[in-house]
């Protein structure tokens, strides 16, 4: 029972960092970005490069015990996360900023074409093999005896996608509520025209939205491969989840996409321990049907 | 000059096929402005369909039920026909990105059926010995392609006259009164919601049938041939082409599997045997290229939308 909520939550909490992003572009650019899968792939991808030149340089990965990472994962995050905002920057330059008069259908199209070939560039520079970030196996704690609701292990590393996931959603929330910066995206979102009135620059809250968005990216990217595996198909499995997180949450509900990812990663898990781990992508379009038929506007629309 | 043949009609009958398919997503999106990310799901329903329905009895899934192949194509329309009623039914009435990411779950959804449920699709092995129409009679050279071809030729034609009738008739001036100004449609009685169920629904035939054609030709279908890829080339076909044109649907059926076929046959020159799967990752960058710039640079796609003056209103 425990268990499979625990397995649920840390999927969940890779599906909630990325759906905030998602859910923040759903709302200030104002397009279904097709693409945000492939951001958290290029993340995740960009920091297994950034890892073997650390590693390299420093001799070693020096993991911290207990997790099975040490300081150049955590630096090869922080490139990653560089590197995919600047992907998101050069691709709304050369890309979507030319297309924004054209509405937000050409936007879609336009996302689903980019996702497709950053998709095939992960496949062409890294090729299909899945990888690791590390190859040492982790033991998993015993939080709870088997005896108690059927008991509960789970890794270190596992304990700090989840507590890293926290602070990040609070920081995010903070960001959003509390500077400059982060009111002029919520009024750009909510009504551009006003915000553009009060003398908020919409290029600038466009880049802001696409970094950030690109930030978190990057870090769940990182999450999934460490606490799944690395693979070029990663950001196609994991964007009908994130899609129905983004739904299920409200589109531009900061709280409702992480809690729309949190209820999307458990019931993958429930999933998987149901009718098998095969259709366990099945889970997210039950979710996205079942919140479509119910409540289209999700459970904590923002109020227009 | 027989080589030349062959390959000739082999490329003809694959961008015909797709042809078929693209001009059921021109109905949906260049006539009504529907966004269907999911055709791959549509044409991998009809394929399937008709695939299952005539084939010889097979011991190890469900099927082989020996129809014969114009009942397998009708079959495939139907079926394909009523998994676009569903979805329509669910998303149409939503804002127009819900239908993006709901025709996007379904194809997700699909392809792991057809992947897992090996009772009824055969799993990743797929469906073999799907027939061949009239190889009783022509074998399977020359002959039999390009007979085929002639077949796919004809039910080409058959549906561009359809739907040529259709979107010059008062339904289709609805269409597209309704993807301009839906409140103003709305102001003259016509119901938004219907009309919008009823392209999406012959749209999502079309696909099937397209499946269909594409299955009895390969004689052969698996999951992965019914990839998101497959999705993006019918985009990029009918944006290239021109959405709302139905010639230009054709047109771009023929330019964007002739871009693809050359530029995979380029890729094969230049990167190493053993390097082919990068190269056919490389194939698909190319092509999102293409459907970007074409987006940037002309984004009335080669022919353009016709214009339709309305005479004798």
């Amino acid at each position: 029972m425990l268990q499979i909520l625990a397995d649920g939550l840390v999927i969940g909490s890779v599906v909630s960092l990325g759906a905030i992003g998602l859910s923040l572009c759903f709302s200030i650019l104002r397009f279904a970005n097709f693409g945000h899968g492939e951001l958290l792939a290029w993340g995740a991808y960009v920091a297994l490069s950034a890892l073997a030149v650390f590693s390299a340089l420093a001799g070693g990965a020096h993991p911290i015990a207990p997790f099975s990472f040490g300081w150049p994962l955590l630096a090869a995050l922080a490139v990653a996360a560089l590197a995919v905002a600047a992907l998101t920057l050069v691709l709304d330059a050369a890309l979507f900023k030319r297309l924004r008069r054209q509405g937000a259908i050409t936007l879609v199209i336009a996302s689903f074409g980019a996702a497709l070939a950053l998709r095939n560039g992960l496949l062409f520079l890294y090729g299909g093999v899945p990888q690791y970030y590390s190859q040492e196996l982790q033991i998993a704690v015993h939080l709870l005896p088997r005896r108690l609701l059927g008991g509960l292990r789970i890794t270190p590393d596992q304990l700090f996608v989840l507590a890293l996931t926290a602070v990040t959603v609070v920081g995010v929330h903070l960001f959003l509520s509390r500077s400059t910066l982060g009111r002029a995206m919520r009024a750009t979102a909510m009504n551009p025209q006003l915000a553009r009135v009060a003398g908020i620059d919409p290029e600038r809250v466009l880049r802001a939205t696409w970094v950030i968005g690109a930030l978190l990216a990057a870090v769940a990217g990182v999450f999934a491969g460490l606490t799944v595996q690395l693979r070029p198909t990663l950001g196609l499995d994991l964007l009908l989840p994130l899609f129905a997180a983004v739904i299920l949450g409200g589109i531009g509900s900061v709280w409702g996409a992480v809690l729309g990812g949190l209820i999307v990663g458990v019931a993958e898990s429930v999933a998987v321990h149901v009718v098998g781990a095969e259709y366990r992508a099945a889970a997210a379009f039950f979710v996205l049907i079942a919140i479509l038929l119910v409540r289209p506007t999700g459970l904590f629309a923002e109020k227009t | 000059m027989e080589g030349w043949l062959s390959y000739g009609s082999f490329f003809l009958v694959f961008a015909l096929t797709y042809a078929i398919v693209v001009l059921g997503l021109n109905l949906q999106w260049g006539y009504t402005g529907l966004f269907n990310v999911g055709v791959a799901g549509f044409v991998a329903v009809g394929a399937y369909t008709s695939a299952i329905l005539t084939t010889p009895d097979a011991s190890d899934r469900l099927g082989g039920f020996g129809w014969p192949v114009a009942t397998g194509w009708l079959a495939a329309m139907g079926v394909s026909g009523l998994a676009g009623l569903a979805v329509g039914a669910l998303a149409l009435r939503l804002r127009s990105d819900y239908l993006a990411i709901a025709t996007f779950g379904i194809a997700v959804t699909i392809q792991l059926v057809a992947t897992n449920a090996k009772a009824l699709t055969g799993g990743t092995f797929g469906v073999q010995f799907i027939p061949k129409p009239m190889q009783g009679w022509l074998g399977t050279g020359l002959a039999w392609n390009l007979a085929y071809l002639a077949l796919v030729l004809l039910l080409l034609g058959a549906v561009y006259w359809a739907l040529e009738t259709l979107v010059r008739s008062p339904w289709g001036r609805v269409l597209r009164a309704i993807r301009e100004d839906e409140d103003a449609a709305a102001s003259l009685g016509k119901r938004a919601f219907v009309f919008r169920l009823q392209s999406f629904v012959i749209g999502s035939m079309l696909m099937g049938l397209g499946g269909a054609v594409y299955a009895h030709f390969v004689g052969y279908i698996a999951p992965e041939d019914f990839l998101p890829i497959l999705t993006f080339q019918m985009w990029a076909m009918l944006i290239v082409g021109g959405a709302g044109n139905n010639r230009g649907a054709i047109l771009g059926a023929l330019l964007v599997w002739g871009f693809w076929a050359a530029g995979g046959a380029a890729l094969r020159g230049f990167i190493p045997q053993g390097e082919q799967a990068r190269a056919a990752a490389l194939q698909v960058v190319l092509i999102g290229l293409l459907i970007a710039l074409m987006l940037v640079w002309r984004p009335r796609g080669v022919l353009g939308e016709e214009v339709r003056v309305s005479r004798g209103g």
